[in-house]
């Protein structure tokens, strides 16, 4: 073959259809490497200048069984010429490397979708393991779809005949393959995924080398077969100036929790247990000592934070990530964090539950045990991430009010924000906000007795003075028993318990945090849908959708959780009805109906999956029909 | 990097705690808070101990502090004048992890009982031991369950009636020097609330050695188990029970040094014998500095439930890299090969441009 890949538009005369936006689904085995696959992709997307969203989605077993229904692993990007919210509803083009990729999610493919499938592995043996009686490629099931059989793996191994590999390691490669012909058909830029595979396999130059010519193979075969009639075009998007990354959410959390040691000029101490998903948040931050991070890899949850919280009593920034069953463990050490007013960020990325639920998939099921999972009167600030960008933004937010005002800080990500990935502004570092705490100097005792009071607030925020060990003349106690006011000593007094849990709250409720924004562009809606959290996407694409058909909907999402903004109240109030979207049963709008007596309609779903755009179109246009028949 | 070739210089335990040249006697130790255990507690010899000991280490008093968990020792740190936390059940030695982990100026000190310490904390007990934080865990050891007003422990013998077993406990006692030795504990002691002498030299070992250090105290608890350990303290018994280990000394005891402990060839381990029938050279002598902590574990096991004998002092003291000093050592070697640049990491390697 004469063609090499990498040029920017085929050579072939092809039909060139050009697009606004494209979903592609890769599904194979768990051990196919699509995640990989689709993170290429994604990245020659972003380089290219779209705009895009991921949503991976993959079985919690390592390695489930070859071949079967729960092995099934997928990626699936969005990517367009214009600001997309989502990782988008349906494929518009699904690869299946198996049967079992094939069987659980090809219902997912519209009618007409393109379905490109490894025929290789559609042998008798693997069609019976899924349950299919005839080969769907041969009995006319996928007559609805523009299907292109590829023999991939075959191809593949052709392809890699002369490279002295054997043929289970040429085999393996055929997600390179798939990922080749993907690039060829979207004209995606091809230099990026070479370099990429030349570094991620430095250390066996013969691996990276066949990946290479597995990927070229997929692009030559696209570019010199018949079968492929047509190629797809998706421009750039137009995003607001400046530079790009691509980032996902545990990325971008880390790197929050980097710079905010940065900001703060503190060294950070992050005390954690491994947890899906929230491990990569670890094993990011372990990366970057070089910025005066500690990563401690405890013996359990409740070390973790216990490590996290000592660090903060010596003058670090404290810090520990789990998902929710780490945070029903941490629930304790929170609580003593309450108690002794200390800065401390926990760090819930929530996966589905109760229990060991579903490790891998998304969930917002944990507002509620972030609100109240503790024993006593507890009072802890939440906050969540919108998208995997705002991670980052959130992260520094939750370090600015722990360290402000002195108490542990609730940061609740989730499955699909951590996984998930979306290009990203990159901030100026020289306009992130200045987080430097006050250290308590000197002795502060308001009848002059020179003596250093440890829980004497101050009147503004109300937060206690941070007296760190090693300063003269402040030495003091603390702990979870209750303190008088003031001087901070053990006091069962009934008054002055009955004010310090009333101080504590106060303190909560007190905290400064932005108005809610609300997106009303016609500014007469009559209907409000409140979110939170990742559904921040889902719901403005379906926001979009509504007001493209004539209709009026108004859009706030919340990132802070606790205390509520402000002016929430009175937009609450602004409309004639609310409508709660949640990927839990109706927690958020638990909150809102009680604080806010607010008839609030509560749309939820927990299927371990983020909301489709689609699904809230209809839910949004059902309700705001019924909205206008009242 | 493995954890021997770091170069560290040999530290001792208090090297990077600032020290002062003001005098300081116990009563600079005193917070002003009123002592509440109960009248003949066994804590308060404790307490005493620690605050007439701590003097001589010419320490900045700012720069020690005490963590506790929950029961009745754990209310030690608001009887000192340093900086402390009473924090919660079981997780004093992870607090003290973490703040030993950023604080080399710090001297970190552990109060806990043998619940606080072995039941609901024993994983951290265990795991700060295998770490070696520099960290001095004070273990104070009744054998029963003070606060909570009288239940059996993790180390109370066996068969033992209290309010939660009419009919005697069940478990099988922990012997906590046994348990830390498994646990590879670099510094293990045990002493008695009564003997200030061998308390304050045990403490004091403990304070010097960089690294975990973990010494059990047997304490009286005057109200749910009186006199548990008396048998330790009447004259004549108390010769004839207690083995005190000194470094690079024959182990003997008794009076006139009448017993001394040797291999016992069946069993692979240490017994008693009277030196007059084994002689003086079967005698084992006591290296607290072995690296084999086999001999450190056997005499461990001398005496059971029943206290007879009961070996005291320090069983083991060994030199190992602590976590704290690696976990520092890494990020001052990140630091120096390549300082944090916050734009260059936030900027990453594939980054595209979009016009304005």
């Amino acid at each position: 073959m004469s063609v090499t890949a990498g040029s920017d538009t085929p050579a072939r005369e092809t039909d060139v259809h050009k697009l606004d936006r494209v979903v592609i689904r890769f599904a194979g085995d768990s051990g196919d490497g699509m995640q990989l696959t689709g993170d290429r992709f994604t990245s020659e997307a972003a380089a290219f200048g779209n705009d895009l969203a991921t949503l991976p989605n993959f079985p919690a077993e390592i390695r489930a069984p070859q071949g079967t229904l729960p092995g099934v692993s997928s990626f699936q990007l969005h990517f367009a010429d214009y600001d997309i919210l989502t990782p988008g509803d349906r494929p518009d083009v699904l690869v299946a490397m198996n049967p079992a990729a094939l069987k659980s999610n090809i219902g997912d493919l519209p009618h007409g979708g393109i379905l490109i499938v490894n025929t290789d592995e559609f042998t008798k043996r693997n069609l019976a393991k899924v349950g299919y009686e005839a080969n769907p490629l041969e009995d006319g099931s996928l007559a609805p779809y523009q299907v292109h059989q590829v023999a991939m793996a075959t191809l593949t191994k052709g392809a890699l005949e002369e490279t002295g590999l054997s043929k289970k390691d040429a085999e393996r490669a055929k997600n390179m393959f798939a990922l080749g012909l993907l690039s060829w058909m979207y004209h995606r830029p091809t230099e990026g995924t070479e370099r990429f595979l030349r570094e991620k396999f430095g250390k066996k130059p013969d691996i990276a080398e066949a990946n290479i010519l597995a990927f070229r193979a997929g692009w030559n075969y696209g570019e010199t077969t018949e079968s492929f009639a047509v190629t797809y075009e998706v421009a750039p998007a137009k995003l607001p100036p400046g530079t790009y990354r691509q980032i996902t959410g545990n990325t971008a959390l880390a790197y929050g929790i980097v710079a905010a040691g940065q900001r703060a000029q503190l060294p950070v101490l992050v005390g954690t247990y491994p947890i899906t998903p929230a491990s990569d948040i670890l094993h990011e931050l372990a990366k970057h000592k070089n910025f005066g991070v500690t990563t401690f890899q405890a013996e359990d949850e409740i070390a973790g934070i216990g490590a996290a919280l000592g660090a903060s009593f010596g003058g670090a920034l404290g810090v520990t990530s789990t998902s929710g069953p780490g945070v029903a463990l941490k629930s304790e050490t929170i609580g003593l964090a309450v108690m002794t007013e200390l800065p401390l960020i926990v760090i819930d990325v929530q996966r589905g539950g109760p229990s060991t639920g579903l490790p891998t998939k998304t969930e917002q099921a944990d507002l509620l045990q972030a609100m109240f999972g503790r024993n006593g009167e507890a009072p802890v600030p939440i906050v969540a991430p919108c998208s995997p960008g705002d991670a980052f933004d959130i992260a520094l937010e939750a370090v600015r009010i722990a360290l402000t005002y002195r108490t542990p800080v609730l940061l609740l990500s989730d499955g699909s924000i951590a996984n998930g990935s979306e290009p990203w502004l990159i901030p100026d570092v020289a306009t992130l906000p200045d987080l430097k705490p006050t250290f308590a100097s000197e002795p502060n005792a308001p009848d002059g007795s020179g003596e250093f009071w440890p829980y004497l607030r101050d009147p503004e925020t109300l937060a206690r003075p941070w007296a760190v060990p090693g300063t003269p003349g402040l030495q003091h106690r603390i702990g979870g028993l209750e303190k008088a006011e003031g001087k901070g000593n053990i006091s069962y007094d009934p008054d002055n318990h009955d004010r310090m849990v009333r101080l504590r709250q106060a303190k909560i409720d007190g905290i400064r945090v932005p108005d809610v924004v609300v997106d009303d562009p016609t500014a007469d809606a009559r209907v409000l849908v409140v979110g939170w959290g990742s559904t921040f996407g889902a719901i403005g694409a379906a926001c979009r959708r509504v007001r493209a058909q004539g209709m009026r909907i108004a859009h706030a999402h919340l990132r802070h959780l606790n205390p509520f903004p402000r002016n929430l109240g009175s937009v609450l109030r602004s409309y004639d009805r609310v409508l709660v979207p949640e990927l839990n049963l109706g927690q958020l709008a638990m909150l809102l109906r009680s604080k806010y007596l607010v008839d609030a309609v509560s749309y939820t779903k927990v299927a371990g999956l983020p909301f489709k755009a689609e699904e809230l179109q209809s839910v949004f246009t059902d309700f705001l029909k019924g909205a206008d028949a009242q | 990097m493995t954890a021997v070739d770091l170069g560290l210089p040999t530290l001792g335990g208090l090297d990077g705690v600032p020290t002062t040249e003001e005098r300081q006697t116990a009563k600079d130790y005193t917070s002003d808070q009123e002592v509440r255990w109960c009248p003949g507690c066994g804590d308060y010899a404790v307490l005493a101990a620690v605050r007439s000991f701590l003097p001589a280490l010419g320490l900045r008093r700012e720069n020690i502090v005490f963590i506790s968990g929950i029961g009745c020792s754990s209310r030690f740190p608001y009887y000192m004048n340093t900086y402390g936390m009473h924090s919660i059940h079981g997780r004093a030695p992870a607090i003290a992890t973490g703040l030993a982990t950023t604080r080399p100026d710090l001297s970190v000190w552990v109060v806990t009982g043998d619940g606080d310490a072995l039941s609901i904390g024993g994983n951290h007990l265990m795991h700060a031991l295998r770490r070696n934080v520099n960290l001095k865990i004070l273990l104070f050891n009744n054998r029963i369950y003070g606060l909570t007003k009288g239940q059996y422990s993790p180390t109370s013998e066996t068969g033992k009636i209290t309010k939660s077993t009419p009919m005697g406990s069940l478990d099988f006692p922990f012997n906590p020097v046994s348990l830390a030795l498994g646990a590879e504990a670099t510094f293990v002691a045990r002493a008695l609330d009564s003997d200030r002498k061998q308390l304050t030299e045990v403490l004091r070992a403990a304070a010097e050695h960089r690294g975990t250090a973990l010494v059990e105290i047997y304490q009286n608890c005057p109200i749910f188990n009186d006199g548990a350990f008396d048998v330790l303290k009447e004259p004549g018994e108390r010769e004839r029970r207690i083995i005190p280990l000194r470094h690079g000394e024959p182990v003997r005891f008794g009076p006139d040094g009448e017993y001394g402990v040797v291999r016992d060839g069946d069993t692979g381990g240490l017994r008693v014998a009277k030196v007059a029938e084994v002689g003086e050279d079967a005698v084992i002598v006591h290296d607290a500095n072995a690296e084999d902590p086999s001999l450190a574990f056997a005499l461990s096991r001398l005496g059971a439930q029943d206290l007879d004998p009961t070996v005291t002092g320090v069983f083991r003291s060994v030199s190992r890299p602590t976590y704290d000093d690696l976990a520092r050592a890494q990020v001052q070697q990140a630091v120096e090969a390549r300082p944090g640049d916050l734009q260059a990491l936030l900027r990453g390697s594939d980054t595209w441009t979009v016009a304005g």
